[in-house]
């Protein structure tokens, strides 16, 4: 079952409430023809108020437009607007049986009885919920309801498939599993699609590109890799994961370095910073040695799979190290730190 | 380990304290029935058993559990088409003059229904045909009764999850009749039949009002039950409360049972 692909812009496109806050600044974002985009940041950073406007389900900001494959759609109401859309609580209507809810867009489209049949079977199929045509969703799995929500908002074949937060009502062994068919599910359809989630994890697992989000703007735009390896703001380095806050002094500025524990780092980012930062896993750990910092391990938590250790070193606040779980180093050992220059990110903060 | 019961110890006090209070409520029932039956309820059960006064209320008061009934049924009817759209609006309205409209519905509640019945005579007393018939006592009814309804559907209405089954199916492009009565009506209707078996309740039971607007010719079972009591044998008045029982309840208990099956087809 192929899908439309429809290009999205989104263009100087705000939200003010009537009580004057602002749910989102202006933004503009293009979503490529079947890409799959997760919009993705803590509560109230915006993120649902965007995808609640891509629905037409909130009315933009005067100015504010929203394109549909080059087609205005900015000022269509939601029933026309052509948008699937999966709710975190799923929205399955509790009196109708599976079939029921999925062929339900077909049915106020006035489609036939049995042309509606025959897509109904089309989609059990797709999203594998043969033999549970006829339960009502009270009877269902958290699973099997994500599955009957996403084959309902597909069956009027959307331009655009809005995802709410689609994993956040399952628990999280399930979640983890989950996300990788929804994931398959949407490379299949190949429609364009816009997921909104608070958790890296799934939008890493499910997006091509992701928009994080910080207080009613899009901070960064990019594949998951460059967000992680080269993230352009602080939030966004802390967001996708855990950091490490290194301090430059006034002369560490001047002379473009980082010192820890009595070794200089060259620093390879804008050298008016006066911090920089460095991922937990970026922290190489090993014997005392003159070209390596010295570092002294204050806590050891054991995580099964990895191991992290608190270290201190002169001249910077304590650090996280995560190391596999094998590393001998126990509470009091002195150790040797070194970080690969080109790890240390920067945190877009100017010194003062 | 030794099967053992789950329940509490005996009670002996609690339970003779309740059956004290059971006698006490079912004595007035059972002596009333009683009198319905007796030949002379001065001389009691020795002056024999009879069905006279059975007869005798049927073929006065006959009409009166018909039109009881009907315009009970008319009531629900009613406050369905009135009170479940109002209801709708309430729950998504924020404005306060929808607050404000809420508590007016309301009042019939907590004024006496003789001023509501007052007020409603003064107003389209002149209007004789209207008057005069059924239908006068049918808009008392329902005003005494349509917030019942529209207090009970709206609260239904207003749970998150009927928000989001109202955009899912804005998002599918159902307009808002086929949204309305496909999706949420159906969401809401154990709230539905609970709202309709409340009206059907109040409004064979309503005395205040009703006893303000009958005619001798539109009469109620309360108020045919009020006239035999004042006017006729105590045997008679009894008599008819035993023929209220037995129209009654039996209505009753299949409505309940027929809202009970709903609730648990429907219910989520």
């Amino acid at each position: 079952m192929e899908m439309e692909r429809t290009r999205i812009e989104i263009v100087d496109c705000a939200k003010t409430y009537p009580d004057g806050t602002r749910g989102l600044e202006p933004t503009t974002l293009t979503v490529e023809p079947g890409e799959v985009i997760a919009l993705l940041g803590p509560s109230g950073c915006g993120k649902t108020t965007l995808l609640r406007l891509l629905a037409g389900l909130e009315g933009a900001d005067a100015g504010s437009r929203i394109l549909f494959g080059g087609q205005d759609v900015t000022s269509r109401p939601v029933e026309k607007r052509g948008v699937g859309m999966v709710f975190q609580s799923y929205a399955l209507f509790p009196q109708m049986t599976v079939a029921a809810n999925i062929g339900y867009g077909l049915l106020v489209r006035g489609v036939a009885a049995a042309e509606r049949k025959r897509a109904v079977g089309e989609l059990v199929d797709l999203v594998r919920l043969n033999g549970l045509e006829n339960k009502r969703p009270a009877e269902l799995s958290g699973g099997q309801r994500q599955r009957v929500a996403l084959a309902r908002a597909v069956a009027v074949r959307p331009r655009v498939l809005l995802l709410d937060e689609p994993l956040a009502a399952l628990d999280a062994k399930l979640k983890e599993s989950l996300r990788d068919e929804l994931a398959e599910l949407l490379r299949r359809l190949g429609i364009t699609a816009v997921h909104v989630t608070h958790d890296q994890h799934e939008a890493f697992a499910i997006a091509d590109r992701l928009a994080v989000m910080h207080a009613g703007s899009i901070v960064q735009v990019g594949d998951a890799e460059t967000l992680y390896r080269l993230p352009t703001h602080a939030f966004v380095a802390e967001f996708l994961g855990r950091v490490n806050r290194l301090e430059r002094d006034a002369d560490a500025v001047a002379r473009g370095v980082v010192k820890i524990g009595g070794v200089e780092w060259a620093c390879v980012s804008r050298s008016s910073e006066a911090s920089v930062l460095v991922r937990p896993e970026d922290l190489q750990l090993g014997p005392l040695r003159h070209d390596w910092a010295a570092a002294t391990v204050r806590h050891r938590t054991f995580l099964g799979e990895r191991l992290h250790l608190r270290i201190e070193a002169a001249g910077q606040p304590p650090m996280v190290a995560d190391v596999p779980r094998d590393a001998p180093f126990q509470v009091g050992d002195d150790i040797g730190l070194w970080i690969a220059p080109d790890r240390l990110m920067a945190s877009m903060e100017t010194a003062t | 380990m030794t099967a053992r019961s789950t329940t509490s110890a005996p009670a002996p006090l609690l339970f003779a304290v309740t059956l004290a209070v059971s006698l006490f409520m079912l004595a007035p029932m059972l002596l009333s029935v009683m009198a319905g039956l007796v030949n002379n309820y001065s001389t009691g059960m020795k002056s024999g058993l009879t069905t006279r006064w059975l007869v005798q209320v049927w073929e006065v008061y006959g009409e009166t559990v018909g039109a009881s009934l009907v315009i009970a049924l008319c009531c629900v009817a009613a406050t369905l088409v009135l009170g479940v759209p109002c209801a709708y609006m309430l729950a998504r309205s924020r404005s306060r003059a929808a607050r404000a409209f809420e508590e007016v519905l309301t009042l019939p509640v907590a004024i006496p229904g003789l001023a509501t019945a007052l007020a409603l005579i003064l107003v389209y007393g002149q209007m004789a045909s209207f008057r005069q018939s059924y239908g006068f006592i049918l808009v008392g009814h329902i005003v005494f009764t349509l917030p019942f309804m529209v207090r009970t559907v709206s609260a239904a209405f207003q749970r998150n999850e009927l928000l989001a089954f109202e955009e899912a199916a804005r998002t599918l492009g159902a307009s808002f009749r086929q949204r309305f009565l496909g999706v949420l009506v159906p969401a809401v209707f154990p709230a539905i039949v609970a709202g309709c078996l409340m009206v059907f309740t109040l409004s064979i039971g309503e005395f205040n009002l009703t006893w303000m607007l009958h005619t001798p010719l539109t009469r109620t079972l309360p108020v045919g039950l009020a006239d035999s009591y004042a006017s006729m044998r105590i045997e008679v008045g009894s008599a008819y409360t035993l023929i209220f029982l037995a129209v009654i309840l039996p209505v009753l208990w299949a409505l309940q049972a027929l809202a009970a099956t709903l609730q648990r087809r429907y219910g989520t």
